[in-house]
């Protein structure tokens, strides 16, 4: 076969499965524009002419959709700041001192990262229930932050590396004290790290189902995931509004989908950075 | 990297040794070592509340006999290694196990072949279709769980579903099947969300790799008559197996646990006792039966497997990184 035909071919291939991939990503913007009835014909509606933002209109209207923002932004939140600040102090540790114990404290954050929340959440539920913290921001935030702070420690500790501890060292020279010359030197360089630590802390508490399904159990309470899947299950008797789940899920995605965007070339490296550099 | 005995929950201070001896130097590392555990306070507290602690309360209940009396504040009796043989007799608890690592392996080689694929297409196509891939891959990826859990079950919905549409059109008969009803099918579904979901972290990473492979060895290895499937084989898998390794272990710590999918799928009308996985399960017999002892004991099993399964993944951070 001629060069350029494959070249040709592959690339025909390339845009149908980039397609076939996205198709749902898009079927759920397309579905929250559409109305219910139009949903309801035999033929699917495969482009959102004719559409509205009704159904974003009504999923407001409800009045359950402000109340799980304002949740999961305060536990996102919360979870992002202390994770943060706590992050950032033990990658300080592992990275810039040489101590007893370290190499086992890595060992440590590392294996933790690996654990699946369904290993531990009945326990974490028992625990919260007995403290009376259940349906409480802290309690899910307490386990947020213990379950995010191990990776993001792994990867603010590669950012800390990064930057040369003879700049500080230079500065201190200078006639900067230590802890000057971390904030004028360091600290600066560190922001691009923190940020990108930040949002996927974030990602992490605002995407988080597993444990929110547990800790959370009063419907008052719930944060977006927990909100988005009542949806479906609120609606089981009758027949689903499928426009208005679309909707509901588009108001869900949409700031997951700019903010991975943004920190996703991050993330890859941090698991995989040993094997890539292979 | 210095060789490490003291266990992490040991603070350094405590070790007599160290207080001992007097020599200047000793003392400039012990002040070293002493503000850096410092540092590690705040994240070991946070750790040890909310996974210390719950763990310790497994491992124990998992050792105790929980009832219809517990619930009502009577303490409940030790048992010892009891709810694991029960476990390990039961008939069901081995369904269950069989069908999460049946599904997890399908899964993550499904996602392996298919991502190492996807890479491989990244790297053949010029740059703009490259570019429409890792949009659409990039998008996906993005998707909250629970955002796509809705939009696949709206995709797979037996009345209106495009799936069943799709279906139909191709000439078969899928007029208003219920894919959730039979638990085949219902994995089948499952599968296809959940490589969906974990292909472009595959693809992505592979593509990285790919990236490594310098341009020469395989024009040299071109020159010298090797053909692309060749070239495929002999140079660039085995450049880009260290990855590959990494990924489909995360894969299947991953697969492993898949727990909203399911959840959520079930949530949909399948009959939970057919359809559940181990974190189903848990769910199941820690709120449904609030049977907390079996709860745990299944929890410490599937804490055990997790464990065993990350050591290679462990071992290989540290070697790159600590």
């Amino acid at each position: 076969m001629p060069a350029r035909t494959r070249r040709t071919l592959l690339g025909v291939l390339g845009v149908v499965v980039a397609l076939i991939w996205v198709f749902p990503v898009y079927w759920m913007v397309n579905s929250s524009m559409l109305p219910n009835a139009q949903l309801q014909l035999l033929t699917p509606t495969f482009l959102p002419f004719g559409g509205s933002f009704d159904n974003f209109t009504q999923v407001f209207a409800g009045g359950t959709f402000l109340p799980a923002l304002g949740m999961s932004v305060t536990v996102a939140l919360i979870t992002v700041v202390v994770c943060l600040l706590f992050a950032f102090l033990a990658a300080l540790a592992i990275s810039r001192f040489r101590f007893r114990g370290r190499t086992a404290f890595v060992l440590a954050i590392l294996l933790v990262q690996m654990l699946p929340a369904e290993g531990l959440f009945i326990a974490q539920y028992k625990m919260m229930a007995g403290l009376g913290l259940l349906n409480t921001v802290i309690g899910v935030s307490v386990i947020y932050i213990a379950s995010v702070v191990p990776f993001t420690i792994w990867m603010l500790r590669g950012f800390v590396a990064g930057i040369p501890a003879d700049l500080e060292e230079a500065a201190m020279v200078d006639g900067l004290s230590r802890t000057q010359a971390f904030m004028r030197i360091t600290f600066p360089l560190l922001a691009p790290g923190l940020v990108a630590s930040g949002v996927y802390a974030f990602l992490q508490a605002w995407n988080e189902f597993t444990v929110a399904l547990v800790l959370l159990p009063d419907n008052a309470s719930a944060t977006l995931p927990l909100w988005l899947r009542g949806f479906i299950q609120a609606s089981a008797s009758k027949a689903i509004d499928w426009g208005q789940v679309m909707a509901a899920s588009t108001l869900v995605a949409v700031p997951v989908i700019i903010f991975f965007l943004f920190v996703q070339g991050r993330m890859t490296s941090g698991l995989v950075s040993g094997a890539v550099k292979g | 990297m210095a060789i490490d005995t003291l266990p992490a929950t040991t603070p350094p201070r405590a070790s007599g040794q160290l207080q001992r001896t007097d020599a200047p130097a000793r003392r400039g590392r012990r002040r070293l070592t002493l503000t850096a555990w410092l540092l590690l306070v705040p994240s070991i507290v946070v750790l040890a509340a909310a996974m210390g602690y719950p763990l310790v309360w497994q491992i124990i209940t998992s050792m105790q006999s929980f009832g219809l009396a517990q619930q009502f504040g009577k303490p409940a009796p030790f048992v010892g290694l009891e709810n694991y043989a029960k476990l390990v007799t039961d008939p069901y608890m081995w369904t269950v196990v069989g069908r999460s690592v049946l599904f997890c392996l399908l899964t993550a080689a499904i996602t392996m072949v298919v991502g190492v694929l996807m890479a491989l297409l990244m790297k053949a196509v010029g740059r703009v279709v490259r570019v429409i891939l890792q949009v659409s891959m990039l998008l996906a990826w993005a998707m909250p769980i629970v955002a796509a859990m809705t939009v696949w079950t709206w995709l797979f919905d037996w009345r209106r579903g495009v799936v069943n549409w799709l279906l139909t059109r191709m000439g078969l008969d899928f007029e208003g099947h219920n894919w959730l009803a039979n638990p085949l099918s219902f994995f089948a579904v499952a599968l296809i969300i959940v490589v969906w979901m974990s292909v472009p972290f595959v693809a992505f990473s592979i593509f990285a790799g790919l990236t490594q492979v310098p341009d020469e060895v395989l024009e040299a290895a071109q020159m010298d008559g090797a053909s692309g499937w060749q070239r495929l084989r002999g140079i660039i898998l085995p450049m880009v197996r260290p990855v590959i390794a990494i990924v489909m272990l995360l894969q299947i710590i991953w697969d492993l646990r898949v727990f909203t999918q399911i959840k959520m799928l079930q949530d949909r009308g399948s009959i939970a006792s057919e359809t559940n996985l181990l974190g189903t399960y848990i769910y199941q017999l820690g709120t449904g039966s609030s049977d907390f002892a079996m709860a745990s004991a299944v929890s410490v099993f599937v804490l055990i497997i997790t464990i065993a399964l990350s050591w290679f993944y462990v071992r290989q951070m540290l070697k790159e990184g600590a």
